[in-house]
């Protein structure tokens, strides 16, 4: 693979800097901001409590609803606050990702509410609101088989790299973006996505790299909840 | 390599493997892939013999058959009251699990002996599988909760605050002459001197801080003998 001059001097598969802490809404059951680069991501658990409209109930199991939010001074031009068509899809990807971790059939019939918001992005905002999520409901006491990461992958021109940023995102040869979120324990791929175009041989080597890059940020995890209850 | 891979009263996360090895028996807070058994909350891995079990640091109340839940009536039928206990199922309390006389409900509206928004410690007396739960009030300490204060703490530091055997709320009740119902869910009711409720909600807001620390038991003998938690 060649080598390739990024914009903040990282190797092609070195993670940017990461910052975790733990409980930073008081008012939520559970809480976590997760910070990569400059993307940041805070996630607050609240539940589980009583599901309505009573339809929506599952007797055999409990459900996830995910709300996740870009504020609007977080990128470089204002977005307008409120729900868009992207922020409805990453609640569908966030979801689907944690769906399959978190032990529903624990609480049947009711709902917990994860809500993300963004304050501040630089790309991978959906991998980063992923592991500020799953650390939150970690810290909420919400029986789940792993704890989960996320990362994306992705194609420099011809390169492929880890962990892009906005910078790298816009880059004048085409950039690929491979969103991968990962889970050790189950051994799966929880979320892949697309954006741009890639080789199916390039494909591999990105999902095989994105992996390696979640094994490393669920380390980074594990180790800061020990550290918070020593 | 099989066996235990974690030490006893180490901190796990989500995911860790604990063991490794068909003899061991998930229990609280584990489960089983293959032949590795995995966490899956945080807290402290207390194995018992094979048995391997975790005590959450952090955990939302769910129901179970026999704890004392406190709660406020939120419905009042014919024959029958719910109760809202802040655990997302609601309480069902049939009369005949609340009088221990016959009441024809011809004559008398129920919502004399409880009315909504009447505070009540009930036992769960049957969770279903889609988890209905049934409560009962025959047994002592549980009841209509009249005046007094009612506090939220996180469930996963009850136990604590019950202590073993029930010491250590034994000894709060005895040194500070207040009556206390502690529910499962959470929240405790206190009852007594103005000051002295305040001064036990400040001592359990102190056992909560430091659930985690042993020869706590001793350090709330010392400050209730000395009636005061400044230190």
């Amino acid at each position: 693979m060649s080598e390739i001059k990024r914009p903040d001097d990282r190797k092609f598969d070195k993670l940017r800097d990461i910052e975790i802490k733990l409980k930073v809404i008081k008012n939520a059951r559970g809480s976590a901001m997760f910070r990569i680069g400059k993307t940041t991501a805070i996630a607050g658990v609240y539940g589980p409590k009583d599901l309505y409209p009573k339809h929506l109930q599952n007797p055999k199991k409990g459900k996830i609803r995910v709300y996740y939010d870009l504020m609007s001074f977080s990128v470089s031009e204002r977005k307008r606050p409120g729900p868009s068509k992207r922020s409805s899809e990453l609640d569908m990807v966030i979801r689907d990702a944690l769906d399959s971790v978190v032990m529903l059939d624990k609480f049947p019939k009711l709902v917990v509410d994860i809500f993300i918001e963004i304050p501040e992005a630089d790309a991978g905002t959906r991998c980063a609101s992923i592991c500020a999520a799953s650390l939150a409901l970690a810290d909420a006491g919400i029986p789940m088989k792993d704890l989960i990461s996320a990362v994306s992958a992705g194609k420099l021109g011809k390169v492929i790299v880890l962990d892009i940023n906005k910078e790298e995102e816009d880059w004048k040869e085409g950039a690929t973006d491979i969103p991968v979120a990962y889970s050790e324990a189950l051994g799966k791929v929880l979320l892949l996505q697309l954006d741009g175009s890639i080789s199916s041989e390039e494909l591999t080597q990105a999902v095989k790299l994105g992996i390696k890059g979640c094994k490393e940020i669920t380390e980074l995890q594990k180790k800061a909840i020990k550290e918070f209850y020593k | 390599m099989t066996g235990l891979l974690v030490k006893e009263k180490e901190i796990v996360v989500p995911g860790e493997i604990l063991a490794e090895g068909l003899e061991f028996i998930p229990s609280h807070g584990t489960y089983r892939l293959g032949d590795k058994i995995y966490s899956t909350v945080i807290g402290v891995f207390s194995p018992e013999n094979k048995i391997l079990k975790i005590v959450p640091i952090n955990s939302p109340y769910l129901p179970s058959v026999g704890d004392v839940v406190i709660g406020k009536i939120a419905d009042v039928g014919t024959t029958f009251w719910i109760i809202d206990a802040g655990i997302g199922y609601n309480v069902f309390l049939p009369l005949s699990a609340a009088s221990r006389g016959y009441v024809d409900t011809r004559k008398t509206d129920i919502a004399k002996m409880f009315n909504v928004g009447d505070d009540v410690a009930v036992l769960i007396e049957n969770v279903s599988s889609s988890m209905m739960v049934d409560g009962s009030m025959k047994e002592p300490g549980t009841g209509k909760l009249i005046g007094g204060k009612i506090i939220e703490v996180n469930p996963a530091k009850i136990p604590r605050i019950i202590g073993k055997k029930a010491s250590m709320i034994q000894m709060i009740k005895e040194k500070t002459d207040c009556r206390i119902t502690v529910g499962q869910n959470g929240k405790i009711w206190i009852n007594g001197e103005p000051d002295k409720i305040l001064f036990v909600v400040k001592i359990i807001t102190k056992i909560t801080e430091e659930a985690h620390k042993s020869g706590l038991t001793d350090k709330i003998k010392e400050i209730l003998e000395k009636g005061d938690i400044n230190e």
